[in-house]
């Protein structure tokens, strides 16, 4: 097993459920409906627990500590997707990204359960179980806004198109592609994609919008490079500021 | 969380003299009996209002009192307190939800409710009109507001109205929680580094005349509520719950070494209450009434919130197919 290879993994999954869970805890006090502050705050527990518990096999690897590792690295330190990082928008905006981004993470971690890594596969089985939940959400959501009224699906499809080129970047290739794929670690990001876009499919062909043709857009990638938009080291500053007063004291 | 101090209707009309006798004689009745009463159920109109304002009240404070604190989630320091305080601060909108529903069994819809929140009609509880500056300001509400809140809530969980005491009981069993997490928080302050004490201290501080404006004013100058008293509407007075929570707080406060901004603060060994220094009751008007640091904002966070969030609630409302209900 190539060591290297399986951090890069764990890192870039690890920092995608880190952001999105801390985006999606903004909405705890402004969200549309009562039931959806409720949602996106138990999303946000999961995806910020998941990380936790990457970030914990990392350690186990021989990285610092989690609480370490999430609230004091700098933006070029972190590997998570551009897509994870943009600011919550309004909420038709959110909800696409929950929509595109779950549905890649549910199919993500059930490859997962068939990792050689065995920690990993063992782990997956457990987020797995959870996800299951935030598609559930998501498909339900989109299908009554996609296919409501004109505004809502205005808004879905202008959504939609903003966010699509960035949910490509999900799929960004890793240098050890060939080596997690051959070592059986992860079948790899283009398999993902393709099980993605299908299932994409399946749920907007419910709906009244209609999917960008993503052989015409250009993915957003540098994200799992450590390139991001300006958005991102804002939300890493408001995150440490407190541990960043001393982040050797116990709070 | 939620303290007491409700602003309850004038009493001036009661309007009692226009409900039929034999129907009041047999409501009160029940209530004095200790039976609780149920939605479709009889009621004097005073009572329907003053409970649908309680409880709307109530839910208000829920919501708005996750402004504050939530606004340290994304900032809390490690990742036990982020996923704790997540959690805690979701809860409040969770009481909020259930609260809501409670009222509406009295005929009152969210929505207005939520309508007359944004444009002021309603009020919540005061203190959540004061900023939380800092991360120990977050953990003197976790543990000391929260504390306060359920001296307030486990007297009306003993009240006479069904819906709203079966959802304080939930209520009150999530409260505990926070009050947990409130002071393992400030436990970990007290015995941290120089600068966490110090900002414990001056967290305890800031809030420590809003805390005791929390419990409402003294009874002597409380609104006459001997009928809402008797209805088990209102269930304590102000100053016995203000009494109970510094008998239970102030010592486990001392106990962590900080101290309390009010020198005048002792107990009464004979009498076994507390004495004090009143707070200044003209500021816990002006702040009732719209004037504080933080009502404002408070007020236009919820109004964007609800402005933002109207096109998803339309289109809630026009799905597409309908559905007919089987009739078996």
């Amino acid at each position: 097993m190539n060591t290297l290879a399986v951090k890069e993994l764990l890192y870039k999954m690890a920092d995608d459920q880190l952001i999105l869970g801390h985006r999606n805890s903004e909405w705890t006090g402004f969200g549309p409906l009562l039931e959806e502050d409720i949602a996106f705050s138990s999303m946000a527990q999961d995806k910020v627990g998941q990380s936790q518990a990457l970030y914990q096999l990392l350690h186990e690897l021989g990285e610092a500590e989690p609480d370490t590792v999430a609230f004091t690295r700098n933006a070029d330190q972190f590997h998570n997707s551009q897509l994870v990082e943009l600011p919550n928008g309004e909420y038709d905006f959110s909800l696409i990204r929950h929509f595109l981004f779950d549905t890649a993470e549910a199919l993500r971690f059930e490859m997962l359960t068939q990792s050689s890594f065995e920690p990993l596969a063992k782990l997956a089985k457990k987020i797995q179980g959870e996800l299951r939940y935030h598609t559930m959400h998501a498909n339900i959501w989109i299908k009554q806004l996609g296919s409501a009224t004109e505004e809502s699906i205005g808004r879905l499809q202008k959504s939609l198109d903003e966010a699509m080129p960035y949910a490509l970047g999900l799929f960004e290739n890793s240098e050890f592609e060939s080596d997690l794929i051959s070592s059986g670690v992860f079948a790899g990001e283009e398999e993902l994609k393709s099980k993605w876009l299908e299932q994409v499919e399946k749920i907007i062909d419910q709906t009244q919008l209609t999917l960008p043709d993503v052989l015409t857009l250009t993915p957003k990638t540098g994200g799992r490079a450590g390139i991001h938009t300006e958005h991102l080291q804002p939300l890493l500053d408001e995150m440490s500021e407190v541990f960043r007063i001393d982040p050797t004291a116990e709070w | 969380m939620y303290g007491g101090g409700n602003t309850f209707e004038p009493m001036k009309a009661t309007g009692i003299e226009n409900e039929d006798p034999v129907l009041l004689a047999e409501f009160e009745a029940r209530i004095e009996r200790g039976e609780k009463i149920e939605p479709h159920d009889w009621m004097p109109q005073l009572y329907r209002k003053q409970l649908i304002r309680m409880i709307e009240q109530h839910a208000h404070s829920e919501i708005i009192g996750a402004l504050p604190e939530g606004t340290w989630i994304t900032r809390a320091p490690g990742f036990k307190r982020k996923l704790a305080l997540m959690a805690k601060v979701q809860d409040e909108v969770g009481h909020a939800q259930l609260l809501y529903s409670a009222a509406e069994t009295l005929g009152k819809p969210r929505e207005q409710m939520l309508d007359d929140l944004v444009t002021g009609k309603s009020k919540y509880s005061n203190i959540f009109n004061y900023p939380a500056f800092t991360w120990a300001d977050s953990c003197f509400i976790s543990w000391l507001v929260d504390a306060g809140a359920i001296v307030n809530q486990l007297a009306n969980a003993r009240g006479s109205y069904g819906p709203y005491c079966r959802a304080l009981e939930r209520i009150c069993a999530e409260e505990s929680f926070h009050l947990k997490y409130g002071h393992h928080c400030v436990i970990h302050l007290a015995t941290g580094t120089e600068k966490q004490r110090e900002m414990m201290q001056a967290a305890i501080n800031r809030w420590w005349p809003p805390m005791m404006h929390f419990f409402g004013p003294p009874d002597k100058a409380s609104v006459h509520s001997e009928i809402l008293m008797r209805w088990k509407v209102k269930m304590s007075s102000n100053d016995d719950q203000r009494n109970q929570f510094l008998d239970m707080y102030v010592p486990k406060i001392w106990e962590l070494g900080f101290t309390i901004p009010d020198e005048n603060l002792k107990k009464n060994t004979v009498t076994g209450k507390w004495e004090y220094t009143e707070p200044d009751w003209a500021e816990f008007k002006r702040v009732i009434n719209g004037d504080g640091p933080c009502n404002a904002e408070r007020l236009a966070v919820r109004r964007t919130a609800e402005e933002r969030g109207r096109w998803v609630r339309k289109a809630l409302l026009t799905p597409k197919t309908e559905y007919v209900t089987p009739l078996a």
